[in-house]
């Protein structure tokens, strides 16, 4: 049985567990979007005494930091248990590409030149992983939801403004991986 | 307790985003240079569940455990939030390779450096919530 679990799962098993998750979510009476928690550890820390957007009750929104705090736990029991160590298996197409960038091929989950001990004192990474984060926080809360809330979530529901904001997710992939990335690696 | 419920469920949640690498940089890369079937399978797959559990949801007026009608929001129309907004969020998500969810899945993995992104996406949020008023929406 964990021998089964420790092998990469297959997208169609990923998929159906994700809509499970928000279906489940739905039952339990709530929404499936993680994005909002970024707004709520703002709230938490206090940003509400001077920023309206912040003034609001967060302690509502609880049960979404637990999921956040589930889905830690989620990636710490499939590292330590659920992994055969193997690297991600990418097409060759891919790892040719990202070798023309000076990123080795695939060891693990993710690449050393990034998520590596040593890029916490490179400081490019630094500002690399920084920026790239702000971008992240500041982009989903600007769309009013990610790729949960958006992608998932709205797409599910037919809503058209979520389409308006994966096609924007997109544009904003392609600028980064075709125009952006060959200046910055 | 009644939070346990939702701290199994985003167990699931980082199981699942783990085991299907959907966690991964890499896959990301391979995903917006269009080189796999496998991130568009996952996303895909999802949205066409959704999209049926969400009709038969509405279609048997189904309610939640607590016996309370499932309501959906519909999303404020609009498209240059959702486009500015989205091409942003973007240009982040191809840069870290996750987004919201996986940061903390990595988090959980124990790839440390992801706490600077988490960071970032935490100033980023404050930084909307500060230029909220002088955006277009």
């Amino acid at each position: 049985m964990l021998e089964t679990l420790s092998q990469p799962w297959p997208w169609y098993v990923s998929g159906a567990v994700i809509a499970l998750i928000m279906v489940i979510m739905l039952f339990f009476g709530k929404s499936f979007g993680f994005s909002s928690n970024l707004r709520v550890i703002c709230a938490a820390c206090g940003a509400g005494k001077h920023l309206p957007f912040f003034d609001y009750n967060w302690k509502a929104q609880r049960w979404n930091l637990l999921f956040l705090l589930g889905a830690i736990i989620g990636g710490w029991l499939s590292a330590t248990f659920l992994s055969n160590g193997e690297a991600v298996r990418i097409s060759e197409a891919t790892i040719q590409d990202l070798q023309q960038l000076g990123f080795a091929a695939p060891q693990g989950m993710q690449p050393e030149e990034l998520f590596g001990r040593e890029s916490l004192f490179s400081f490019k990474t630094i500002a690399l992983l920084l920026g790239g984060g702000f971008l992240i926080g500041f982009g989903s809360r600007y769309a009013g939801g990610c790729t949960s809330g958006h992608a998932i979530s709205g797409l599910s529901n037919l809503q058209w403004p979520s389409l308006v904001a994966v096609i924007g997710f997109f544009i904003g992939g392609l600028i980064m991986t075709f125009l952006l990335y060959p200046l910055i690696f | 307790m009644k939070g346990f419920k939702f701290i199994l469920t985003g167990i699931l949640f980082g199981v699942v985003m783990s085991k299907s690498e959907a966690i991964s940089w890499y896959r990301i890369q391979e995903m917006f240079r269009f080189q796999a079937f496998h991130m568009y399978g996952i996303i895909g797959t999802a949205v066409v569940l959704g999209v049926i559990a969400v009709y038969l949801i509405k279609k048997y007026n189904l309610r939640d455990y607590q016996g309370n009608p499932i309501i959906f929001t519909p999303k404020e129309k609009s498209v240059t939030r959702y486009l500015l907004g989205g091409i942003l969020f973007g240009l982040g998500w191809a840069l870290v390779g996750a987004c919201p969810g996986p940061l903390f899945v990595n988090l959980g993995y124990a790839y440390w450096p992801v706490l600077l992104a988490i960071l970032g996406a935490v100033a980023g949020t404050f930084v909307y919530g500060v230029l909220q008023d002088k955006l277009p929406h």
